[in-house]
């Protein structure tokens, strides 16, 4: 490829550590997985949906309980105290890892290596709340949030456990049935063809303008062409990299 | 070989996984028979060592992320299925509580000491302190506060140790009252100990000196018959949940403070494992306390006597249970 094209990934990738959230995970049959971490603004989301949650079920009860005169005072006091301390704890050892609040904000818990919750581990994260919240709005939990790479609280720290975005399996395929191939003019290295292969996925879902802007990106492998034209040359080098040929045809057909 | 013939030659094999993690726990042996090419207890580990190895076939041939992120997905759930232990509680709460709250109280009997010295010195200053020195009360207690202890410990009260506002809700009232005040002061001992310790240093001191204040007062007053024997019954299972919850949160502390040869943050999750197991015994034992506290001890028809013996009985039965229980055949 030749020098200043946008596409190449640069050297400096290698050597220097990326500053992203992903967190990587090995499994003992040595598979790498990555996750994704949350931060503190979908997490203080996710916390503030449960409060919402816990306050709407908690005046509920107490407009119903109000109704049974004292023995209403007291288990609405035994309500609060369940609401405040073992909800999140069942929720998170029961629904994969999530409470309502956080699966509604697509996040879920999860212990350090990649394994769901068990209720210790969540006993301990929730149960720190307590310190995590002080002096006001957790501000020690956001705090310690900002001192670690892992975006842990406190409470996360001490259970050994991560709060990741929940990944869907459903892949968006490729809709169209755009299957001709075109050989890329010269070699191109792992990144330029995975840029490439990224493109001809997302492409159909640009509008025409932008995906033929982003083409243009790609100089030295569309060389003059018009942005339409650019965008097709790419899509036919990804059909190529992808192997959309004549065995293409078969398989796709049939799923 | 292109994205697509990896596709179409492993695809059929994805396809079972995805049917293997749909199903639920229980109903997955059965299913397993049933279908053909799916996932068997037998086939399990092989197939699971294929999965992964697709993905890391997939990552090394720079197929598409789309790709990746799928198989990716398949094998997390799939870790989770396999590795994921859970409810390590569930089924031997009760071995738990016949055997291994005691020994874990015996093997971690350096910070349930210091937690106990931490909770009782102070205690038995303050009861001392304020027999001498009457107007010490007011250095902890305010005056109101004294005042409200007063009435709620008066002889002719009928109902010792309640608040006058919760008092008239009867017994089931006091009951969560005294859990969720008493639950508190638990957590707070246990997650005072992220903060190097200090934090359940403080609360143990602290709720020691109040304590302790509130006894030497109403002692001081001549209340003793009405106040030690409210307190007597409930006493032991209490004070011991509140020191066990102080030695998890201290144990905690130590592993920040002296991580021996791990990484602090390895030593802190090593220290959370039985720190948490501690807060469910002291957990378990304010739970016994605020039942021992509501229907026993505010029964005043008793004699004083029988109450002092009772409350005796306790605290010598759960210096027996914590001592003696778990040795024996069953000892590791």
């Amino acid at each position: 490829m030749k020098k200043g094209c946008p596409v190449l990934a640069t050297n400096a990738e290698k050597t220097i550590p990326r500053l992203d959230t992903i967190r990587r995970v090995r499994t003992p049959e040595g598979c790498e997985l990555e996750l994704r971490l949350a931060g503190g603004v979908v997490r203080a989301r996710a916390w503030i949906i449960d409060f919402l949650l816990r306050l709407l079920i908690l005046v509920g009860c107490a407009f119903v309980l109000s109704q049974i005169g004292r023995l209403g005072g007291a288990l609405l006091f035994l309500l609060y105290f369940l609401l405040e301390w073992l909800y999140p704890v069942v929720f998170e050892v029961l629904c994969q890892g999530a409470t309502p609040g956080k699966r509604f904000s697509g996040l879920m818990v999860l212990r350090d290596d990649g394994t769901s919750l068990d209720w210790s581990a969540s006993v301990a994260r929730n149960f720190l709340r307590a310190v995590d919240f002080l002096p006001f709005c957790y501000a020690f939990g956001l705090v310690t949030m900002g001192l670690n790479r892992e975006n842990k609280r406190l409470g996360d720290l001490l259970a050994g456990t991560l709060v990741v975005y929940r990944q869907t399996m459903t892949a968006p395929k490729v809709t169209d049935d755009d299957r001709k191939e075109e050989v890329p003019p010269f070699a191109l290295s792992e990144a330029e063809q995975r840029a490439l292969i990224e493109y001809r996925l997302r492409a159909p879902g640009f509008s025409r303008a932008r995906a033929g802007e982003l083409a243009r990106l790609a100089s030295p492998l569309i060389a003059d062409l018009p942005p339409d034209d650019a965008r097709d040359r790419l899509i036919h080098l990804g059909n190529r990299l992808l192997g959309r040929g004549a065995l293409a045809a078969k398989t796709e057909g049939s799923r | 070989m292109k994205e697509n013939q990896f596709i179409a030659s492993r695809e059929k094999e994805w396809l079972a996984w995805d049917l293997w993690l749909k199903t639920p726990r229980q109903k997955q042996i059965e299913a397993g028979q049933a279908a053909e090419a799916a996932i068997t207890l037998e086939n399990l580990p092989s197939a699971f060592r294929r999965l992964c190895h697709d993905v890391s076939l997939a990552r090394d041939r720079r197929y598409s992320s789309v790709l990746i992120d799928a198989l990716q997905q398949r094998v997390l759930a799939a870790h989770q299925r396999v590795y994921g232990a859970r409810g390590d509680l569930r089924g031997d709460w009760l071995d738990f509580l016949e055997a291994g709250l005691p020994r874990l109280v015996r093997a971690e009997w350096r910070f349930v000491l210091a937690s106990a010295l931490l909770f009782f010195v102070p205690l038995l200053l303050c009861l001392m302190l304020a027999q001498i020195f009457p107007e010490s009360v007011y250095y902890i207690l305010s005056p109101d506060e004294a005042a409200q202890f007063e009435r709620m410990y008066a002889p002719e009260t009928e109902r010792p140790g309640a608040l006058p506002s919760a008092a008239a809700d009867g017994q089931l009232a006091m009951l969560l009252y005294y859990i969720g005040n008493n639950v508190r002061i638990d957590f707070q001992c246990f997650a005072g100990g992220i903060l190097f310790g200090l934090g359940s240093v403080f609360f143990l001191v602290y709720n020691g000196l109040d304590i302790g204040m509130v006894a030497g007062y109403l002692t001081r007053v001549g209340y003793t018959q009405t106040f030690w024997g409210f307190v007597a019954g409930h006493s032991g299972p209490e004070l011991i949940g509140a020191v066990l919850s102080g030695a998890a949160g201290l144990k905690i502390g130590y592993a920040l403070i002296a991580p021996g040869r791990l990484r602090r943050r390895e030593a802190l999750s090593e220290a959370a494992r039985g720190a948490v197991r501690l807060l469910y015994g002291a957990a378990f034992l304010t739970f016994c306390a605020a039942f021992v506290e509501s229907l026993w001890s505010p029964i005043r028809s008793l004699p004083f006597a029988l109450k002092i013996g009772a409350g005796l009985v306790f605290w010598g039965a759960l210096i027996v249970y914590l001592c003696f229980f778990g040795r024996g055949r069953h000892a590791a």
